[in-house]
């Protein structure tokens, strides 16, 4: 069967689980043949090396092949080949497709054009799901569980897609407490906070980025990035805002982790990098794993 | 004139033997009702008028068209523009029934995706939406998830 993952709801609570079980199983035996003789396309219409380069080195952990784009401009799209063609065309030659594109509902749309399954790596502003299952596969190695978390999240919560799905579906689990930190101009949508109140989840908003985070166990940076200010002078009075320094860890539970999407500017300051509460960079490489997870459920692998 | 005199009137207009009257009809959504029942497309004979005073909409417009009796489906598709439109069904020269337009779960087609940035509007693809709520109106777009709400509601 045809497993796509396009947005996060997409996947039930058993299907996080599942992906979190897979996940922990290539961690500890992450060279699995289970892809070999098959041929992954990895096609990025956007320049994207992290995810695409996680993506190739699973694919590769997997014994798959890869053909693909990298560079759009070198691609067909640029000499005004429709996204429909590029899917139907590709689909015949590859089992598997992952995507990014700059276009929102782009992956959804490649999902109904294709025959083979395809794994959404970036849509615009709109999902990434594998980042969101890697960041849970990120929770639950350090905290042990995924229930009765209580998990801060700063910094663009009105733009950052990485936010909004990670709170959807850390929603399916017991319990979880959400505080979101942020400037007005970029507090977490009202849709989210409805989202939240009908599910009768607590959250609390606060705009001082201070000694509250002792109460967390984890902490979710994110960049507030210019392009998503209108007024220049608004983005020159926050930037500095909302910086993470190691300082203010002191009081922090020992079991807190802090998790960033990546790339990060200067959210989080380099002194907290030797913090063993740091986890950003071990996230990245947990994306790895979770990819493997991901690429296995859909093509019913495992 | 008398009241008796206008019902009278309004429904010497109306007649005709076997078909569909729509009514209250927003004048200025008329050609686009016509448009979504594809009725510029049909053989049947149709007739419409338009700017007709009312109380409810100020202007309205009623089309009438013989011989076509609309599927539930079909007729509320037109929910999203005249969404107090009433349906009355005519046999022998007599209603046997009236209906109401009702907002579907899911639309298709017919909206425009409000964000610039949706696939859908920069590839020929038919628009595919979720009803989220009906007053105000709110379309989840099932391809960039975005909700396009009231005003923002465009036909493509």
């Amino acid at each position: 069967m045809k497993r796509d993952l396009i947005s996060i709801t997409d996947y039930s609570k058993d299907e996080y689980l599942r992906i979190m079980k897979l996940a922990a199983e290539f961690e500890a035996n992450p060279n699995q043949d289970l892809l070999q003789g098959k041929v992954v396309a990895s096609l990025f219409f956007e320049p994207s090396t992290r995810t695409r380069l996680s993506f190739e080195t699973a694919i590769s952990r997997l014994g798959g092949r890869i053909i693909g784009i990298a560079d759009p401009g070198s691609s067909s799209t640029s000499k005004g080949e429709t996204l429909h063609d590029t899917i139907k065309m590709v689909s015949n030659y590859a089992d598997l497709i992952v995507m990014r594109h700059p276009l929102e509902g782009a992956a959804r749309y490649a999902a109904e054009v294709s025959p083979v399954p395809v794994i959404n790596a970036g849509d615009g502003a709109n999902q990434h799901p594998t980042q969101t299952l890697l960041d849970m596969y990120s929770i639950k190695k350090t905290q042990g569980t995924l229930d009765n978390l209580n998990i801060f999240m700063v910094g663009d919560l009105k733009y950052g897609r990485t936010v909004h799905s990670l709170l959807m579906a850390m929603s399916e689990f017991e319990n979880p407490i959400f505080n979101f930190i942020a400037p007005p101009e970029l507090q977490m949508p009202q849709e989210y906070k409805m989202f939240l109140r009908e599910k009768g989840i607590r959250f609390f908003e606060h705009r001082e980025f201070t000694d509250i985070i002792s109460e967390a166990d984890i902490i979710y940076m994110t960049r507030v990035q210019k392009e998503r200010f209108s007024d220049p002078m608004e983005y020159e009075q926050v930037k500095n805002v909302y910086i993470l320094r190691n300082a203010m860890l002191k009081n922090t539970k020992p079991n807190m982790r802090i998790l960033h999407p990546l790339p990060r500017v200067n959210e989080i300051h380099t002194d907290v990098d030797q913090n063993e509460k740091a986890y950003y960079f071990t996230q990245a490489r947990n994306g790895v794993f979770t990819r493997e997870a991901i690429i296995s459920h859909s093509m019913n692998l495992k | 004139m008398s009241d008796e005199k206008k019902k009278k009137l309004k429904l010497k207009v109306s007649a005709i033997k076997e078909g569909t009257v729509i009514d209250h009809i927003p004048a200025q959504n008329l050609f686009k009702v016509i448009s979504i029942l594809g009725l510029n497309k049909i053989p049947n004979q149709i007739t419409f008028g338009t700017n007709l005073e009312s109380e409810k909409l100020g202007s309205k417009a009623i089309i009438k068209v013989s011989d076509k009796f609309f599927e539930d489906d079909e007729i509320n598709k037109i929910a999203l523009i005249a969404p107090h439109a009433k349906l009355n069904i005519i046999r022998d020269y007599g209603v046997v029934e009236k209906k109401v337009v009702e907002i579907p779960k899911v639309i298709t087609g017919i909206v425009k995706c409000f964000n610039p940035k949706c696939i859908t509007n920069h590839e020929k693809i038919t628009t595919c939406f979720d009803v989220i709520s009906t007053s105000p109106i709110a379309l989840k777009c099932k391809y960039c998830e975005k909700h396009t709400v009231g005003e923002q509601i465009n036909m493509q």
